[in-house]
């Protein structure tokens, strides 16, 4: 198969929001392009990949994953994250900055691009905004532009220093990409481990505040507006938050949103009930129930743009031990889309054209990258979703090199089973 | 019985009752010449104390003693653990020694459950941040029930740091499950969020909160609280909810003072009511022996619960 | 189920034992009888009332609980109830009169007796029992006996006690 050049995927229903498309059609693959969809029926000289009863959409588009490479090789290297990626659907994924070193020069971003030769998927390096990611210099985004890195981000920290986001904003203008926020108000959240609610409470845990994140989410829209600046507020898990960013859009803000599979499908409550298990502690914390019914709101009414893994593997022995000392995060990307169509699609919360916009169409016009879309002459990134497949979640089973996943043993409805990359089959579970 | 002591969340009235009915034996065991019993003979037990502490691994080792049961002690501060010793492999390696039951002291809320997950040992909670301390709310029931037969609407006012506290929260607790009409009292900045739903009465006003109240259970108040914000200093909580005689005049004619030690003597508590005739603070100690003998005999395990 | 004993012959045991009990200790004055949860209490104290019949004195009465000095205790799969002892008495200089029902590998005996020495000195331990079926353990016998029976391994003897059984009655069934 590897040598095929051209494809048909036949017999799906075709799902693609940039077209406006979902209707049973077939879809044409030539030199690593989408060639055709539908019109005349031509199964001769091509692979013929039948999809009948299955989902056909674009690729995914993850643009917020930790890949770990540079320094953390244990936890994950580009190749396993984009390994796990495809198995997850996902055929771009744009990877933070926070490594060791950090991606805070253009030798950096290149890096990242010569290690994504080898890769499974796009691979697409997001560069820090200061240098060290210590929020005290800029980093030299320019250069880091030119090298290619897609977006800005500190993830991992927030930008304290109100002056030096200012100057971040203000230059990243000029080359028109994305500063992707993370908000956090240190004073609030240091040394403590999960959500500020009943359930930290009755648990005695130190606990972050909902206005730790949502304070500085209205510092930073406000600071975009008065500078007409362009920003992307990472991982929004607060219902306040929801409504800053909200009322920042209704206000003309530039600004976009996204949320975590986690933050939709799980709350501080799980946390109790894991018995304080560390792959139930991520940053920003699972928040209360409100807080979840306000992120599926935001989903709906455009508050929220994006749904993202923030994909943050930590190998077993990081993470195997007391909630208080283990790393924050968990990891995502074999599991986003099968969650989102089991537990928000399937129950009717959102339709199965919103997930792709969602979690491909919306992603890709964030950071600008040519995906999300099956339209004639795109990249050939195609994922196919059976939406009966049932299968259990397994840490163990998974391609990541770490297992850090809340979702262990969740009996999930829906699974991609066959991921195309730039006309290339990356994962195929359909023949099988 | 369940297989660990973890905490008191999700006991039932009954459940507790039972255990403080068992625990009149081995205090009457304390007050006899020969004090030891042979009951946990050839069973060891490993007091694993991550935070300083002296009362409680003292009271667990005595308990443990006189049952017969071998003990050996571990002490070492949370903050070596997070230099990298692992929790687990430091238990793991007592385990297997072949010890039998692990009584565990740790900084970390969920560590007694962490352990109780991953290790083969019986676990008992000493105390786990700030989220339980079982054993001292038991023995502090077991005292009130010397002096009160019944649960069933009684006062209890709680005076202390409910934002940190392990024992109040065990209290709060046990003493719900046990039908307990329970106020909490503590400066504003000591009250945890969501303490509202906790289904006790909350009351920043000790004049209110101590008024016609059976018991009153004194916390101790760290000097860190000060250093880190949530108070001015000392002085001010000792004057505003420091516990005086004027105070304790306003509970019922029928009352006790309590305090699970150590006290800080003029600042949560005055000296006075510290020594006053109502004070329980030395038979708690006392009684935390006898709890903690019941516990321990309660999990020991039988044959073939532990090693195969 | 054979009896093995009825009530008039308990009744006469009891009485004989009592005789016997104070015959060897020379009367009353410094007994106490002890019985072992939970058929050896009411035993211990109709022993008590035969010998005040005989003697005008009541000795005091106390009784143990061995299920904390159990030699077994790993065996035990279920916690066992604590009744608890009452020995209020002091055991210290004290000729003490252990009754128990059944006497059978001496383990409960062991223990009691241990248990007695953990509350003092007494000056004698002497022991009751109403039937004696063999198969010991340990170096033990009865300084008094009802009766003494020869069993097999499946089979077992009841003492039965109208305190707590509704009846007086020894009877010997055969488990599988």
């Amino acid at each position: 198969m590897e040598n095929e050049t051209k494809f048909v995927i036949k017999g799906g229903r075709v799902i693609d929001p940039a077209n406006d498309i979902d209707e049973v059609l077939d879809v044409y693959v030539e030199d690593g392009m989408i060639s055709r969809i539908g019109g005349k029926k031509n199964y001769q000289d091509r692979a013929v990949i039948d999809a009948t009863g299955k989902l056909v959409m674009p690729g995914l588009v993850d643009i917020h994953t930790h890949l770990r490479e540079p320094g953390r090789e244990d936890a994950e290297t580009i190749q396993t994250g984009s390994l796990s990626a495809v198995r997850g659907g996902i055929t771009s994924i744009c990877c933070m900055a926070n490594t060791t070193p950090p991606v805070d020069s253009s030798a950096g971003v290149r890096f990242i691009y010569d290690r994504a030769r080898y890769a499974h998927c796009w691979v697409y390096p997001v560069a820090a905004i200061s240098k060290g990611l210590k929020g005290e210099e800029l980093a030299e985004m320019f250069d880091m532009a030119m090298a290619g890195a897609v977006g800005f981000s500190d993830d991992g920290r927030p930008l304290s220093n109100a002056q030096l986001l200012r100057n971040a904003m203000t230059y990243a203008k000029m080359f028109e990409l994305p500063l992707m926020l993370h908000e956090e108000d240190l004073t609030l959240s240091s040394g403590r481990h999960m959500h500020e609610g009943v359930a930290s409470g009755l648990a005695g845990m130190q606990a972050v505040p909902s206005v730790a994140e949502s304070g500085m989410i209205a510092r930073d829209v406000l600071l975009a507006e008065f500078l007409e600046a362009r920003i992307h507020i990472c991982h929004v898990s607060a219902k306040e938050s929801v409504d800053v960013v909200r009322v920042a859009k209704e206000r003309g803000v530039d600004v976009t949103a996204e949320a975590t599979v986690h933050h939709l499908l799980l709350t501080d409550e799980d946390v109790v009930a894991s018995g304080f298990d560390s792959n139930f502690k991520m940053n920003p914390p699972l928040r209360a129930k409100d807080d979840l019914a306000a992120l599926i709101e935001g989903i709906n009414d455009g508050a929220i743009d994006a749904i993202v893994t923030d994909h943050a593997p930590h190998p077993p022995e990081d993470k195997d031990c007391e909630f208080a000392v283990a790393p924050f995060g968990v990891i995502g990307l074999e599991t986003s889309a099968s969650l989102v169509y089991d537990k928000l699609v399937r129950p009717g919360i959102i339709d199965v054209k919103k997930m792709v916009e969602l979690m491909s169409y919306n992603p890709a016009r964030i950071v600008d990258i040519s995906a999300g879309t099956l339209s004639q002459g795109a990249n050939a990134d195609i994922a196919i979703f059976d939406p009966e497949h049932k299968w259990t979640v397994s840490g163990r089973a998974m391609a990541s090199k770490s297992r850090n996943t809340p979702f262990e043993g969740w009996e999930l409805t829906g699974k991609p089973v066959w991921t195309m990359v730039g006309g290339e089959v990356a994962f195929d579970e359909l023949s099988r | 019985m369940k297989e660990h002591l973890l905490g008191l969340e999700g006991y039932t009235g009954d459940e507790i009752l039972e255990i403080l009915e068992l625990s009149k034996t081995f205090r009457q065991v304390l007050d006899r010449d020969v004090k030891r019993l042979p009951t946990l003979k050839g069973i060891t037990v490993a007091n694993l104390f991550f935070e300083p502490s002296t009362r409680t691994r003292m009271s667990f080792e005595l308990a443990e003693k006189r049952l017969s049961a071998d003990v050996i002690n571990f002490s070492a501060s949370t903050s070596s653990v997070k230099k990298g010793e692992n929790l687990r492999d430091t238990v793991d390696n007592i385990g297997a020694m072949k010890v039998d039951m692990t009584v565990i002291r740790h900084g970390a809320v969920g560590s007694a459950q962490f352990i109780a997950k991953h290790c083969k040992t019986v676990v008992i909670n000493a105390g786990d941040g700030a989220h339980e301390h079982p054993t001292q709310a038991l023995l502090d029931f077991y005292t009130i029930r010397e002096h009160f037969p019944d649960f069933k609407g009684l006062k209890v006012c709680i005076v202390g740091d409910a934002l940190h506290s392990r024992v109040i929260r065990s209290n709060v607790f046990g003493l719900k499950a046990l039908g307990a009409d329970v106020t909490l009292c503590a400066p504003s900045t000591l009250l945890p969020m969501g303490v509202e739903s906790w289904g006790v009465k909350v009351n920043c006003d000790i004049e209110e909160a101590i008024r016609g109240a059976n018991v009153v259970n004194i916390m101790r108040l760290q000097l860190e609280r000060q250093t880190a914000g949530y108070i001015p200093s000392l002085r001010e909580y000792g004057i505003v909810w420091g516990i005086n005689s004027e105070l304790v005049d306003l509970m019922d004619k029928d009352h006790i003072i309590m305090h699970p030690g150590p006290m800080n003597r003029g600042v949560e508590i005055t000296q006075d009511v510290a020594d006053a005739p109502e004070s329980v603070i030395l038979p708690q100690v006392t009684n935390g022996v006898a709890v903690r003998m019941a516990i321990l005999y309660l999990l020991a395990p039988r044959s073939g619960d532990i090693h195969e | 189920m054979i009896e093995i004993l009825d009530k008039d012959h308990l009744a006469r045991s009891i009485t004989r034992i009592a005789t016997e009990v104070v015959e060897r200790n020379a009367g009353a004055k410094n007994l106490a009888i002890v019985g072992i949860r939970t058929r050896g209490v009411p035993l211990a104290e109709r022993l008590a009332n035969e010998i005040e019949t005989l003697e005008g004195i009541r000795p005091p009465v106390g009784t143990i609980d061995i299920t904390l000095y159990r030699d077994d205790f790993k065996e035990i799969t279920s916690s066992p109830d604590v009744g608890g002892s009452n020995l209020l008495f002091g055991v210290e200089g004290k000729d003490i009169v252990l009754v128990d029902d059944v006497l059978f590998t001496g383990r409960t005996v062991r223990s009691a007796i241990e248990a007695i020495i953990d509350y003092g000195r007494p000056n004698t331990i002497q022991l009751v029992v109403i039937v004696d079926r063999g198969h010991r353990e340990l170096p033990i016998c009865a300084d008094y006996l009802g009766k003494k029976v020869s069993l097999k391994d499946n089979e077992y003897v009841e003492v039965h006690i109208s305190e707590i059984d509704g009846e007086d009655r020894v009877v010997k069934v055969t488990r599988k």
